[in-house]
């Protein structure tokens, strides 16, 4: 049971405020956004999702920028909390199509008229885009999609490093199309996320793939869906320990250590021929989140190096190799690595002929950064030195410091972080064979839309 | 000020606009209307009061557009609780739409009506209402249920006086839509925990929600519920106590998928519902545990940053209480060096806990990993867990080698902790003080600045002297530079830590001790000053006798306490599932009763109680503060019982019988006078101790006594909370007895007041119970016949373990155990009758 719901901009103004008891006093929106603000130490500390100010519980999400929060004096369920709050924004999501803090500015009342159906008294009733459908009757105002960050899935992802935005189109579930008709397609996005350690020695310490399948079905007449997956996928690691990592790796058996389903999707056949079956509701959803620890090839190795080179000086060497098939591009790579504290002036040397890549040394927090992107999407066509499959870049740095050199060097930086995205490639090797509709379709067969994309999430070499 | 200017005559043009087109019928007045309904609604939202428009709103809203329709209700729901009487001009058109043909209309003026929030017009909502639950469609049934709810908020006496609760338990029973459902049991939950309070017959009613025929019934449609109203329904199923394990097996069948949902929310639930079944079964219960952590490490890595928090707190939960369930798992602990600092403590704390033998190694790699980490918290909360490992380790040989490692690092924040660290592990291996003080010797006192650090490096100067060779002059330049040390406790520190120096290096240390003496007593911290005087005339009695006091013979302490009660872990664990598990602390100690649900009244005497135990145990805690202990005592571990008396207290008085190593003078005194102990147990309280000085626990006395005189309690006695609530605080406990229960009487708790009727019979009332399966408390009260001496006690059962515990608290202490026996005796002829 919650007591108010309300939507903050980073400045901290109310978006939307929806009272649902009258239980909690007024103000309560300044009270949270100052104590999410200067959380202890002055913000220097990230406020944790769920805290108790007076006998006031506030809960809160960060979606695209914008705070959801939810406030109660009772004792409920934290997770249920944050979850509704995720699916609130996510059914926002999926009816202006675009979630930012103008799109909920230009149609707060159809997010209202949302709101009035999603929680009643503090109960939630119903969270699916597609009964809601039958109670709203504002017509969404699409913001302008070319004033958005172009398509793709690199670019839906440079936000946040943990955070898995929706990767299918941004088109609202109710809004009509220019010409009238829909288009019947479906998307199907397979988001894998990795976490990855190297040691200093360069061998995996511990690595961890958490992936999503995600759906967002656009197919009128709700056909069934089957989705099929590597037929010899396990599940369960069985009795051994969970990072015993078997001899034989290249069977090319997929060990996932466990999953879990949308509660819309039928297992029937799933322990036979691995295949799900489905009727997809409306708007985007997670069809499966798995987990897996088996062992795999890490996309990317690190080779981190720092060298004392005299009293006040040191080197460092960065090497980054890309470790998949040349046909595959990874973009929006960035590597950073924390210097030592009383590091003063930093000057950096690529490779003779590198282009695209930028280095920085951010003076406030004595880090290096170090980007390797594609500048224009000219350079994707006529590509001068993108990241691509096998291909191997380095960096050198020379720092100078401010104080003389004491105790061991390796353990005053470090460790080298990397982020990146590479669309159409999957370290898990979970494959979608085949996405089946159950419908007859005359000569307009609907777009099928699989896609592959795999992010960092932490990924980090020890020095 | 010109910006309330901007909004007053913009609120103005608002209305004359909104005037014109109040009766207009021309085409294009309704979208005219929207975007004018629009533009209110919007300087409603950013706080402006546009509650002046009332009256035009509604004249507006006199329209069949249902977009208008739906803008002018949430004004309306916004503004009528401040203008009750234009609200009174809403209800006609609320009421007419009521009935409208399209059920979407019908919902929605229902739902706006009951929002009105206005105790004089609730008059007209009952028609409606009861209409509404009736309707055949189920969305205005859904509306109506919550309706219900809202009316009780205005009027609870209206809400009973047309019999709702009924009408909703039957809907709840009947109806074929689930959401209808779910929603009539929310209300019903709502509505009578709150009536509960004064009324049996509800408490009674709230009861029957756990009972096995709404279980079965809400357990075979769940999987027809939407995930919210399965949280609902599963909250509810871990209330329910099965009758035999048959049953819980079956349930937990009909649960099992439920573990492998998407949503964190329902697999938490249904984790709870597992774990509160099987609670009284151990080898299932650890199964669960191993059942439910796989789904659980899942919903970590596959939600939200901000779920995957909330669900990694329940894992720590369930780590800290079965950490060798887990102790293959520690990888998935390991931080990450993008996480916020809360999930870092929380994997900390997790990773010290799962450390056994043949992961050490690892994870203690791991942490001196993030000791060089440049999130300096985390660095220090690395070292301080890899300090905890050595305290919980038989083998620390290489862990010693690590924190010295530490010492060597030359980070001021890393020397800082490792010296407490070393200094707590020499007290429980003395046997390293060879390793450990060769290290710390090197360490210049001038590097060390935390009052913390400083204390612990003072004090193993104190207690090493023998061992490091320029203690005394180390000492001695402290103490020259006395002015400038700020910190108190280093400044009392520095003052034992050259007493025992000088006990072992006299002639070295004289100028030092008569140096740090004199400033001691010219201190203006009046402990530091009492404490110089203290010294001061110790030595002057017979420095023997000092030596004693202040330097005795030690033994190494075995086991740090943890600083939270099991009762209190237990509790937490009860309410899995909820915030108490984030927060880390049991639902009183945050949330005001009447937001508590289950537990009402009761909890606020639970809360006394535990108040009252605090208080008790803070008075050893001061005593000890100003002594040699409190440097022993590490932030969150506090040691266990007498071993903190024991370990040279500088307060103690000086012995009488020679016994060199007394506890705290009031505790030796207390010794001195009974030479055994209270009945009580652990005796944490002085007070006891100064009762007993006073004579007034005859406890002991009257357990030796073969037969307590006969005791016959008044069947009539009455007691009003309010003075209960005072005597629990103020009288102290005066006998506190564990004992069983029998099979029947476990199984006759099943039935809701039966104890309370039971106890009636035997002349003991209840005054307030609370509790959910298994854990069970009661407050209970008598009264001596033809006297007005009275007794409280506290009962708590746990009905898997047929367990309970007694606290007694009596006006006239020399009764209470013969109140003890009777009180027994009659319990353990509950459930026999």
């Amino acid at each position: 049971m919650i007591s108010q719901f309300f939507v903050l901009s980073q400045r901290g103004d109310n978006i939307v405020f929806r009272d649902y008891r009258g239980e909690v006093p007024k103000g309560s929106a300044e009270i949270f956004f100052r104590k999410v603000k200067f959380w202890e130490d002055g913000g220097l500390e990230e406020a944790p999702p769920v805290f108790n100010v007076d006998g006031v519980n506030y809960f809160h999400v960060k979606v695209v920028g914008l705070l959801f929060v939810a406030t109660t004096r009772v004792n409920t369920s934290p997770s249920y909390v944050l979850e509704l709050l995720q699916r609130i924004a996510r059914v926002i999501k999926d009816y202006l199509g675009i979630l930012n803090e103008d799109s909920l500015r230009k149609n707060f009342v159809l997010v209202y008229e949302l709101l009035d159906e999603v929680i009643d008294f503090g109960y939630v009733q119903t969270t699916s885009t597609e009964l809601l459908k039958s109670y709203v009757f504002n017509e969404p105002l699409v913001v302008d999609a070319t004033r958005m960050p172009p398509l793709g899935p690199a670019t839906l992802f440079a936000q946040g490093t943990k955070r898995m935005p929706g990767i299918a189109v941004t088109k609202s579930v109710v809004a009509t199309e220019p010409g009238g008709r829909k288009r019947e397609e479906i998307f199907v996005d397979i988001i894998e996320k990795i976490s990855i350690t190297f040691s200093s020695s360069g061998y995996i310490l511990t690595s961890e793939i958490d992936g999503t399948i995600q759906m967002k079905s656009y197919l009128s007449g709700n056909p069934e869906i089957r989705l099929a997956l590597n037929d010899d996928l396990a599940i369960g690691r069985g009795q051994g320990p969970v990072y015993g990592y078997r001899s034989s790796t290249g069977s090319g058996v997929v060990v996932l250590d466990d999953c879990n389903f949308h509660e819309s999707v039928r297992l029937d056949s799933f322990e036979v021929d691995r295949t799900l079956s489905l009727v997809p509701p409306d708007g985007e959803f997670p069809v499966m989140n798995y987990r897996m620890t088996q062992e795999f090839k890490p996309p990317f190795r690190i080779n981190a190096l720092i060298e004392e080179a005299g009293a006040h000086k040191a080197e460092v060497i960065l090497k980054v190799r890309a470790e998949f098939a040349s046909s595959i591009t990874a973009n929006t790579i960035k590597v950073q690595m924390p210097l030592p504290k009383y590091t003063n002036r930093v000057s950096f040397e690529l490779e003779p002929g590198a282009s695209g890549q930028t280095t920085d040394f951010k003076e406030a927090n004595k880090r290096l950064e170090w980007n390797l992107k594609k500048a224009t999407v000219l350079v994707i066509f006529y590509s001068l030195s993108p990241v691509v499959g096998g291909c191997e870049h380095t960096l050198r740095a020379k720092l100078s410091f401010s104080q003389e050199l004491h105790g061991n060097i390796t353990k005053e930086s470090g460790p080298v972080s990397m982020t990146f995205t590479i669309p159409m490639y999957n370290a898990s090797r979970l494959q979608v064979k085949y996405l089946q509709i159950a419908k007859k379709y005359g000569t307009h067969e609907p777009y099928r839309w699989v896609r592959y994309v795999t992010q960092a999430n932490s990924y980090v070499a020890r020095i | 000020m010109l910006t309330s200017f901007n909004w007053k005559s913009e609120v103005t043009d608002l209305r004359s606009q909104l005037r014109q087109l109040a009766g207009s019928r021309a085409p294009g007045a309704d979208d005219a209307k929207r975007d004018l309904f629009k533009k209110v609604i919007s300087n409603m939202t950013i706080g402006i009061d546009v509650s002046s428009l009332f009256g035009e709103m509604v004249m507006c809203s006199a329209t069949s557009d249902i977009v208008l329709k739906k803008m002018c209700y949430l004004y309306v729901g916004n503004y009528a609780k401040v203008n009750p009487d234009l609200a009174l001009l809403t209800i006609n058109f609320l009421q007419r739409d009521c009935k409208d043909d399209d059920p979407m209309i019908r919902g929605l003026a229902l739902r706006s009506l009951c929002s009105l929030r206005v105790a004089n017009l609730v008059e007209y909502l009952v028609g409606p209402l009861g209409s509404g639950l009736k309707d055949n469609n189920s969305y205005v049934r859904t509306v109506a249920v919550i309706g219900v709810v809202k009316l009780y908020h205005i009027s609870a006496s209206t809400c009973l006086d047309a019999d709702f609760p009924a009408t909703l338990k039957h809907l709840m029973l009947n109806d074929p839509d689930t959401q209808v459902v779910a929603n009539c049991l929310s209300a019903l939950q709502e509505i009578w925990t709150l009536e509960s309070t004064s009324s049996e017959e509800a408490a009674k009613e709230r009861e029957t929600l756990v009972s096995k025929p709404v279980i079965y019934y809400l357990l075979n449609r769940i999987k027809e519920f939407s995930e919210w109203a399965q949280c609902l329904v599963l909250e509810l199923v871990a209330k329910y106590i099965p009758s035999d394990n048959s049953e819980i097996f079956d349930i937990m069948n009909l649960l099992e998928d439920r573990l492998q949902h998407a949503n964190g929310a329902v697999v938490l639930a249904t984790s709870k519902v597992f774990l509160h079944l099987t609670l009284s079964m151990a080898d299932v219960h650890q199964q669960v545990y191993e059942r439910i952590k796989a789904p659980l490490l899942t919903q970590v890595s596959a939600g939200s940053p901000e779920q995957s928090y909330a669900v990694l707190s329940h894992l720590h939960l369930l780590v800290m209480r079965a950490p060798y369930i887990f102790s293959s798992d520690y990888k998935h602990f390991y931080c990450q060096y993008n996480e916020p600092s809360y999930v870092k403590k929380l994997k900390l704390e997790m990773l010290t806990a799962v450390a056994n033998e043949s992961n050490t190694y690892d994870i203690v790699t791991e942490l001196c990993e993030y000791a060089a980490n440049v999130d300096i918290p985390i660095a220090r909360e690395s070292i301080r867990a890899v300090g905890k490992i050595a305290l919980q380790q038989y083998d620390v040989n290489a862990i010693v080698d690590r924190l010295l490692q530490f010492l060597e690092m030359e980070k001021d924040y890393v020397t800082c902790e490792a010296l407490v660290l070393v200094k707590d592990l020499l007290r429980k291996y003395p046997q390293w003080s060879q390793d450990c003080i060769a290290v710390v010797g090197n360490i210049s006192s001038k590097n060390v600045q935390e009052p913390k650090a400083k204390a612990a490096l003072i004090w193993m100067l104190g207690e090493y002297s023998q061992d490091m060779p320029d203690a005394p002059y180390v000492l001695e330049s402290l103490v020259e530079n006395w002015d400038e040390e700020h910190s108190a406790e280093v400044r009392l520190h520095l003052l034992t830590a050259v007493m025992k120096c000088f006990f072992k290096r006299a002639p070295e240390t004289q100028k030092a001790l008569g140096a740090a003496l004199a400033a001691g007593l010219a201190d203006f911290h009046q402990d530091v000053h009492d404490r110089a005087l203290f010294y001061y005339r110790l030595l002057q009695y017979k420095v023997s006798v000092a030596e004693s006091v202040v330097n005795p013979p030690k033994q190494a302490v075995s086991v740090f306490a943890d600083s939270q009660s099991s009762e209190i872990k237990d509790r937490i664990f009860d309410e899995f599932n909820s915030l108490s598990v984030i927060y880390q602390k049991p639902s009183y100690m945050f949330t005001d009763k009447e937001h508590r649900g289950t537990l009402e009244f009761s909890d606020e005497l639970a809360n006394l109680s535990i108040n009252a135990e605090a208080g008790d145990s803070a008075v050893p805690a001061q005593r000890v503060e100003a002594n040699d202990n409190d440097l022993l005592l590490s932030i969150t571990e506090k040691e266990e019982g007498r071993d903190a008396a024991s370990n040279g207290s500088a307060y103690s008085a000086p012995s009488y019988d020679g016994a060199s190593a007394t506890s705290a003078a009031s505790q030796s005194l207390a010794d001195l006078a009974f030479s055994s102990t209270s009945g009580s147990g652990q005796a944490p309280a002085s007070s006891f101790a100064i009762d007993d000085l006073l004579g007034l626990d005859f406890s002991v006395g009257a357990a030796a006594t073969p037969s307590p005189p006969p005791l016959s309690l008044n069947p009539k006695a009455v007691l009003d909370p309010g003075t209960f609530q005072q005597k629990w605080r103020q009288l102290p406990l005066s006998l506190s007895e564990d004992f069983s229960l029998s099979p029947q009487g476990v199984a006759a708790l099943a039935t809701s007041n039966a104890l309370l009727r039971h106890m009636q019979s035997h002349s003991i009332h209840c005054i307030a119970s609370g509790g959910q399966s298994p854990n069970f408390k009661f407050f209970f009260f008598a009264q001596k016949a033809e006297s007005a001496s009275i007794y409280l006690v506290e009962l708590l059962i746990n009905s898997s373990s047929a367990k309970s515990q007694i606290k007694i608290k009596a006006d006239d202490q020399s009764t209470s155990q013969a109140f003890s026996t009777l009180f027994q005796s009659a319990l353990s002829k509950f459930g026999t009758a």
